[in-house]
């Protein structure tokens, strides 16, 4: 069994040709049987603002094809992976996914990870019949039988995130700020929300939502309008889906302006371990994040997870999160597919994927619906002053997806399934 | 309920000592419990008023507490640990809950600083027994800006008293305040009370009055902190495009290579713990020499092959930029890099009069003007500003005096490209130290330039303060990317009137 096989990676900018070449020409014979390696693509942002979050999910893949090399491989074939840099610019997204399924003639991709980034690949898919696996919570109102999503839809995260902020344990909050990105994500979660609230009595007047750009780093005009929003006498709180770097800034303005999570409590849902990392976080502790994983949970799978992850990366100080424990199922059910399909053919696998189910690192059996998406376990955790989330609340079971919204109207008549 | 539950052991337990101690012990192990347990023991404790429960609450909101690994309660602070002891986790129910009771019971702590952190939490915890204790307190204290905060406590408590009269004296001592704490108590208890509705509102609008001012001084100070920012961003484009002429796409990654050098400084102290709070100060000379010897080489290497031909310029220093980024990226990695802010950047500063501004905001305006006095020193009163500006004016005739002219330039675009690596080391402080960071600032800087009036100081000073109140008083209206977008229509519309800005000037640049 050679140990040190490496993936062939192509860097960023590679030319298309120079792709085709280096994918050609494996560097190690391995002991497999016969037959062409099987190709993974990888589509994550490793510059840009984007980095911070997506470099990890490129990592967790070059790990999940580590092991699965270690175990024998796929189908008796060497696994091998495809890096490319789309560079958190959304249009090379769709360049750079076809790329991977006509030049690198990748079997599956695992890769983006904002939802406008999704949005500009899925035409590529759908039209080249490729099979995307995308890792993070997103806003839904979206089904491709070319897409198998991983991480949670609204009722998943956002909706059981605010129904604890107004219930005693997240402070009863009765006026809610809408921070976000200006993009797709957060525009539709909110408008997702805002029914919501709206639903649970929560007027408009008690709804403040801002949007800022992407990489936003003055913070301070949105902080003390938030104060200013709270001090109207109702119990307030912040829902934050703000993406990328934009968060260090965003915290550490928090920090400075002294705004504590006993008095404004925020939830966010996109900040994970990682993005964390690079902040201090005594200021912060108490603010929230929903995720359906976190590296905190005590399970064996996720005692497992964490120890490849470690033995992997060889730096005791990297985290593991939600998105990487999404990239780690969704490559466990891909293979598993892989080997019930006995093929690599996209139709034959996406009729395979359906009910693959995986002991997943968060502590719960989560299985892949007819839907394309997943039953998740919803958890709220605390930021503690290490970085580390401690679970506050969570839900007993892995709930399925409702990946069309039932708060959006113009849902009313989709048949859901 | 558990309120009334606990006002009832208050009096039992002053009554009989040996209750008082099982009620202690109940409500300590109770701590071990659920979040609702755990915050109703807290709120027993609080209210039980014994000071042995100030050392179990103090550990448990430090996260020190530890369960006893047998499910048996928790390890009294002072008891060694366990083995396999895990710390007690609290959610923020309990945290309100830690709050209220430890301000409580530290009311009367021999620690003014304390007695001024409690007086603060009980105000926020909005209880109407902590009136009692807040009068006997109020009776001992006798720091002034204790007793201040002592007395809005206890006008907090009455607010949700029974009592219809300590209500209203309440009501008038909240409004005569200046704090969006005590408004926003007001305006809440405007349900509880329909009878005091007509003295709530009268109160809320004095605070507001107040407030306005205050706010007003606020959304300047956030102006003035984005001008500073644009102003320590766009001053060395203002001699290098401003001074001599060049159209320096690359400006942006000399910022960022100043604070990747504030990020080097500061790994290269980790080993010195003594000097490490004075990292960002050192690193502004480093990170001055550093961009101006990148500046120098791109200068000598490259632009001045390319004087006179400013659309050449324009592409070769944005490929250079790129290189930059790509330099930067391979060396560090792309992820951002964290420059840790010294102590005395961090949190907020109460300015006379109530207005709240962040240190580090702050500490950036002090240092644009401290850049913009240097860049003015230098030009004005050094030999290499007498050059430069002989060079500006008429190179033939510089040149016939004996200055050497390419030298001169070559210095000047040292100079700028070193002003924009100090900027980078204060733009680490409040933005993301990657790769990236320049992008973001070149179109800004540009914008201030011009605005301001190509090759005048002064210009750029006016412009980019101009520019940062401008975007924060229309922020609030249009939110952050409207407004943003709002003043570059303004400053299209005001270019097209004035087409060298502000301040025009003579120069090698105004001449074309």
């Amino acid at each position: 069994m050679p140990t040190t096989v490496r993936p062939v990676i192509t860097r960023r900018a590679a030319l298309a040709a120079g792709l085709g070449a280096a994918l050609a020409a494996p560097a190690i014979r391995p002991s497999f049987a016969q037959g062409a390696p099987i190709r993974v693509g990888v589509l994550h942002s490793l510059s840009g603002t984007m980095a911070i979050s997506e470099t990890a999910l490129r990592d967790t893949v070059l790990m999940m094809v580590e092991w699965i090399n270690a175990r024998g491989g796929l189908l008796g074939r060497r696994v091998e992976a495809a890096v490319v840099d789309p560079a958190s610019n959304w249009p090379l997204f769709a360049e750079k996914a076809r790329e991977l399924l006509q030049v690198a003639k990748v079997d599956a991709v695992f890769g983006c990870w904002t939802s406008v980034s999704r949005k500009s690949v899925l035409p590529v898919f759908e039209e080249l019949n490729g099979l995307l696996f995308y890792p993070v919570q997103y806003e839904g109102e979206e089904q491709s039988r070319n897409v198998f999503y991983t991480g949670a839809a609204p009722n998943q995260q956002a909706i059981p995130a605010v129904e604890y902020l107004m219930g005693p344990d997240g402070g009863e909050a009765k006026r809610i700020a809408l921070l976000g990105t200006d993009y797709v994500y957060p525009r539709t979660t909110n408008r997702i929300l805002r029914a919501f609230l709206n639903s649970k009595g929560i007027a408009d007047a008690d709804i403040l939502e801002e949007y800022t750009p992407f990489g936003h780093s003055d913070w301070q005009g949105i902080v003390s309008r938030v104060k200013r929003f709270a001090g109207e006498g109702k119990r307030t709180a912040i829902v934050s889906t703000i993406n990328g770097d934009a968060n260090v800034p965003f915290y550490r303005e928090l920090g400075n302006q002294g705004i504590k999570a006993e008095d404004i409590p925020s939830v966010a849902f996109s900040v994970g371990e990682e993005e964390l990392a690079g902040i201090d976080a005594k200021p912060l502790v108490g603010h929230l994040a929903a995720w359906n994983y976190f590296m905190s949970v005590q399970a064996p799978a996720n005692d497992e997870f964490k120890k490849m992850w470690s033995a992997y990366i060889k730096n005791p100080r990297r985290v593991t999160n939600d998105p990487m424990e999404a990239t780690y199922t969704g490559f466990r059910m891909w293979a598993q597919a892989v080997a019930k399909a006995g093929t690599t053919a996209v139709d034959p696998v996406r009729e395979a994927m359906y009910g693959q189910k995986v002991d997943a690192p968060c502590g719960y059996a989560e299985e892949m619906h007819r839907n394309h998406h997943l039953s998740k376990p919803v958890m709220i955790g605390e930021i503690q002053a290490d970085g580390q989330f401690n679970t506050v609340w969570k839900t007993p079971n892995a709930i399925p997806a409702e990946n069309w919204s039932p708060f959006i109207p113009e849902n009313a008549n989709r048949r859901r399934g | 309920m558990a309120r009334l539950l606990s006002v009832l052991l208050v009096l039992i337990a002053s009554a009989w000592p040996a209750a008082a101690q099982d009620a202690f012990d109940a409500a300590v192990t109770g701590l071990a419990g659920g979040f609702s347990q755990q915050a109703e023991a807290v709120e027993r404790l609080g209210a039980l008023g014994d000071p042995r429960a100030v050392p179990v609450l103090r550990a448990l909101s430090e996260g020190r507490l530890l369960k006893r690994p047998d499910g048996n309660g928790v390890v009294p602070p002072a008891e060694a640990a366990p083995p396999g002891a895990e710390p007690v986790r609290v959610n923020n129910r309990v945290r309100v809950a830690l709050r209220g009771a430890l301000g409580r019971l530290q009311l009367v702590s021999p620690d003014p600083a304390e007695r001024l952190a409690a007086a603060e939490a009980v105000f926020r915890s909005r209880d109407a027994a902590n009136a009692p204790l807040l009068e006997a307190a109020l009776a001992r204290e006798s720091v002034p800006r204790i007793r201040a905060q002592m007395e809005l406590s206890l006008a907090a408590s009455r607010l949700v008293a029974a009592d219809a009269d300590a209500k209203r004296a309440a009501i008038a001592a909240l409004g005569a305040t200046a704090s969006t704490d005590a408004r926003g108590l007001l305006l809440e208890a405007r349900a509880a009370n329909p009878g005091l509705l007509a003295e709530i509102e009268a109160a809320v609008a004095a605070i507001d009055r107040r407030l306005s001012l205050r706010r007003m001084a606020e959304t300047l100070f956030q102006g003035l902190s984005l001008g500073s920012v644009l102003l320590l961003a766009a001053l060395g484009l203002a001699v290098t495009f401003g001074v001599m002429g060049v159209i320096n796409m690359a400006h942006g990654e000399m910022v960022m290579i100043g604070a990747y050098t504030a990020v080097l400084v500061q790994e290269a102290l980790r080993g010195v713990p003594a000097l490490l709070p004075w990292s960002l100060p050192l690193s502004v000379p480093a990170a001055f020499l550093v961009a101006a010897l990148v500046g120098a080489a791109i200068e000598r290497g490259l632009i001045r092959h390319l004087y006179g031909r400013p659309l050449e310029t324009l592409l070769m220093t944005f490929g250079v930029g790129m290189i930059l980024q790509q330099a930067v990226r391979s060396l560090f990695g792309a992820q951002n890099r964290e420059v840790v802010s010294p102590p005395w950047m961090q949190g907020t500063l109460t300015l006379p009069g109530g207005v709240e501004v962040t240190q580090n905001r702050l500490w950036i305006i002090v240092f644009g003007l401290a850049v913009l006095l240097a860049v003015l020193a230098a030009i004005r009163l050094t030999r290499f500003g007498l050059e430069m500006r002989a060079v500006v004016q008429n190179r033939r005739i510089a040149a016939t005096m004996g200055i050497r002219t390419g030298r001169v330039d070559a210095l000047t675009f040292a100079f700028g490209s070193g002003v924009a690596g100090m900027a980078g080391v204060a733009l680490s402080q409040i933005d993301n130290v990657s790769p990236n960071l320049g992008t973001g600032y070149i179109i800004d800087s540009f914008m201030v330039v011009v605005f301001g009036g190509v090759g005048s100081l002064a210009g750029t000073l006016v412009g980019a303060m101009t520019l940062g109140v401008v975007n924060k008083v229309l922020e609030p209206w249009a939110g952050a990317v409207l407004a943003k977008v709002a003043v570059l229509v303004a400053l299209m519309l005001f270019i097209q009137r004035r087409p060298r800005g502000l301040f025009a000037l003579r120069g090698r640049a105004a001449e074309g």
